[in-house]
């Protein structure tokens, strides 16, 4: 499988008091497409900024990043949302969908943010709602939605944009396990059907099943990575993974 | 574009509210400072800017309308017999005292005029007629001063400077920058009530011939007439007004507190645009995270600004129309003139836009550990 994101050496400090903090020191990481990853680790230890910089939202210190084979260290700031638009998706933890706009219209603005508007938009975002099981619900309201039918928009969303790369930040923290199950059941397909290189950042023990690998950061650094296979027993669900619905 | 900034701004009911509050508030205490000013602006060269004349003659270095010096009425034969001289007509504009029937005095301007002509003649007259002037011992007054004066209706008489006054009219909207009302009167009247002698005027006032040369004229009265200014009615205003609005503290007061309603407003609107911001910077930070790079944003909050500029300039202007029509009745006029009504809609919206500008830093700072918090 080939490398959508490729990190090499990388390093992080926040220029925060006379010292700085170092957050991340010589993270070397490769995702591969179709793989899911989930980033584990104790509050504090850099998992957030790995992803955020993954996601081209933070900047590197030194080291190397690339994106769907394109090197993103360096670059001016500016450039960075272009990378974001075309490569990547995120489903975050407290689903960020904008209150003001129905699911189906949270869908449509990524959408309009790919040039795709009017009716075309409509349609898409339809289709989109129907995908993650929730075709009657485009004019609902996230405030007259449960938990898991939020992230799912949210995913929905993030497909939009028909990213190669699928950034995770605690996306069934906020959720009961039956539903934080049917959302990773989601992005299990979306990387072992559709090829999506998927990262999870989560504390959730009950959905590291559903990984292929896991990468356990401490204190900055990369403590270790290990194949769900070979993964302690008791870090393991009871369950492997099983697609509950076509994301096809 | 999916209607986020719209959205936004009329999902949140009370935050709408507090938003359109503030700017409805700017938008009137701005037109009401300014108004003001415009106001009292206006009434210093009332008398000047509502002659009808294109040049005034004064005594030497009369600073302002209300500090004439007498001189000899005379001059009046010489001034017309300048070339391009096709009217001139003598006139006093001077304090005296009003006598009230309960005893009471009050300090009023006379202006003194020729009634058969057309320089200096009272304007709105809403009640009697100019001509009426002609009759002994008549007055004009403007109906805002009817209860400063002790004044119920057409027929009463007063005394003025000891002399006999008879009301014979009402004009509307002709207010003083002074506490001092003018009263329209004949020439002759006005010289018994200011203690003139006969042969004493305090201006002289003209209209130049059609397509004759405003200035050739005044060099040429210059001229042939000794120990007098001759202005133009612009350069008298702006005389006048000048000595009032800057030489006096009243003015600068009246300036520095229009000056105050221009920060106050902005500072007003510049914070409830950027707390409007503020309650959606979460959402900004999402969609930045999506990729929607930094102008798609901007649009989103400038489009929001404008829509809070527009509805909260109509609903300012709907209250400073009733303030302006109020005022009318009272002591201070406040004015807005078409071009400031135009004036404020483009100062909203600068006032929204820029006060977005403000939280548009913000945006372009997002931190995103504020995204990928829980």
């Amino acid at each position: 499988m080939s490398s959508a994101i490729s990190v090499r050496q990388l390093t992080k400090t926040y220029e925060e008091g006379p010292a700085g903090t170092l957050a991340l020191r010589g993270i070397d990481l490769d995702v591969s497409a179709g793989e899911l990853l989930m980033l584990m680790g104790p509050s504090g230890s850099g998992k957030t900024t790995l992803l955020s910089i993954m996601g081209c939202i933070l900047t590197a210190t030194s080291g190397s990043v690339q994106v769907a084979g394109k090197e993103i260290v360096g670059l001016r700031e500016k450039d960075l949302p272009a990378i974001r638009l075309e490569h990547i998706g995120f489903v975050f933890q407290g689903f960020n969908l904008f209150p003001t706009l129905t699911a189906g219209e949270n869908v449509e603005l990524m959408l309009d943010l790919k040039g795709i508007s009017g009716a075309k938009a409509k349609k898409r975002a339809l289709e989109l709602l129907e995908q993650v099981g929730l075709g009657g619900k485009y004019g609902s309201f996230p405030a007259d939605m449960s938990g898991g039918q939020k992230q799912r928009v949210a995913i929905a969303r993030a497909l939009a944009g028909e990213p190669a790369i699928i950034l995770a930040d605690e996306p069934t923290a906020a959720l009961d396990s039956h539903t934080g199950r049917t959302v990773m059941e989601m992005m299990s397909e979306l990387a072992h059907t559709r090829g999506r290189a998927v990262v999870i950042v989560t504390h959730d023990s009950r959905v590291v099943s559903f990984a292929d690998r896991i990468v356990r950061i401490e204190d900055g650094m990369i403590a270790t990575s290990v194949a769900s296979e070979t993964v302690p027993a008791g870090l393991l669900a009871k369950t492997q993974p099983q697609a509950a619905m076509s994301l096809v | 574009m999916p209607p986020l900034a719209q959205r936004n701004l009329f999902h949140d009911k009370v935050r709408l509210t507090v938003t359109l509050t503030g700017i409805v508030f700017s938008v009137v205490l701005i037109v009401v400072q300014l108004g003001l000013f415009i106001g009292f602006t206006t009434a210093t060269s009332n008398l000047i800017d509502h002659s009808g004349a294109d040049l005034w003659i004064t005594s030497k270095n009369v600073p302002y309308v209300e500090q004439g010096v007498a001189f000899s009425e005379r001059k009046l034969n010489q001034v017309r017999a300048v070339p391009g001289v096709i009217d001139a007509q003598k006139v006093i504009a001077h304090f005296t005292q009003w006598k009230r029937h309960d005893g009471g005095q009050e300090s009023v301007q006379v202006v003194g005029i020729n009634v058969d002509d057309r320089l200096e003649r009272p304007w709105n007259v809403i009640e009697g007629r100019v001509e009426d002037l002609k009759s002994p011992d008549a007055v004009i007054l403007d109906e805002l001063y009817k209860q400063k004066l002790g004044v119920k209706r057409v027929g009463e008489v007063f005394e003025i400077g000891g002399y006999r006054a008879r009301v014979v009219g009402f004009t509307r909207g002709i207010r003083s920058f002074t506490t001092s009302p003018y009263v329209f009167t004949s020439f002759k009247n006005a010289q018994d009530f200011a203690g003139l002698r006969e042969d004493q005027t305090l201006f002289i006032l003209v209209r130049v011939a059609p397509g004759a040369d405003v200035e050739r004229v005044r060099g040429a009265l210059l001229a042939h007439v000794a120990d007098v200014d001759v202005l133009t009615s612009a350069q008298f205003g702006r005389m006048t007004t000048f000595y009032w609005m800057f030489t006096t503290g009243a003015g600068v007061a009246v300036l520095i507190a229009a000056v105050l309603g221009l920060v106050v407003g902005f500072v007003v609107v510049a914070q409830t645009i950027y707390a409007t911001t503020m309650d959606h910077i979460r959402e900004y930070g999402t969609l930045k995270a999506m990729g929607a790079p930094n102008g798609y944003i901007y649009k989103v909050i400038m489009k929001q600004a404008a829509i809070s500029a527009v509805i909260g300039y109509v609903l300012g202007m709907f209250v400073s129309v009733f303030v302006v029509h109020g005022s009318q009745k009272g002591g201070a006029a406040i004015l807005m003139p078409t071009p400031m009504a135009v004036g404020m809609f483009f100062l909203t919206l600068l006032m929204c836009v820029g006060a977005a500008l403000v939280s548009v830093n913000k945006v372009t700072r997002i931190d995103p550990a504020m995204v990928f918090k829980g």
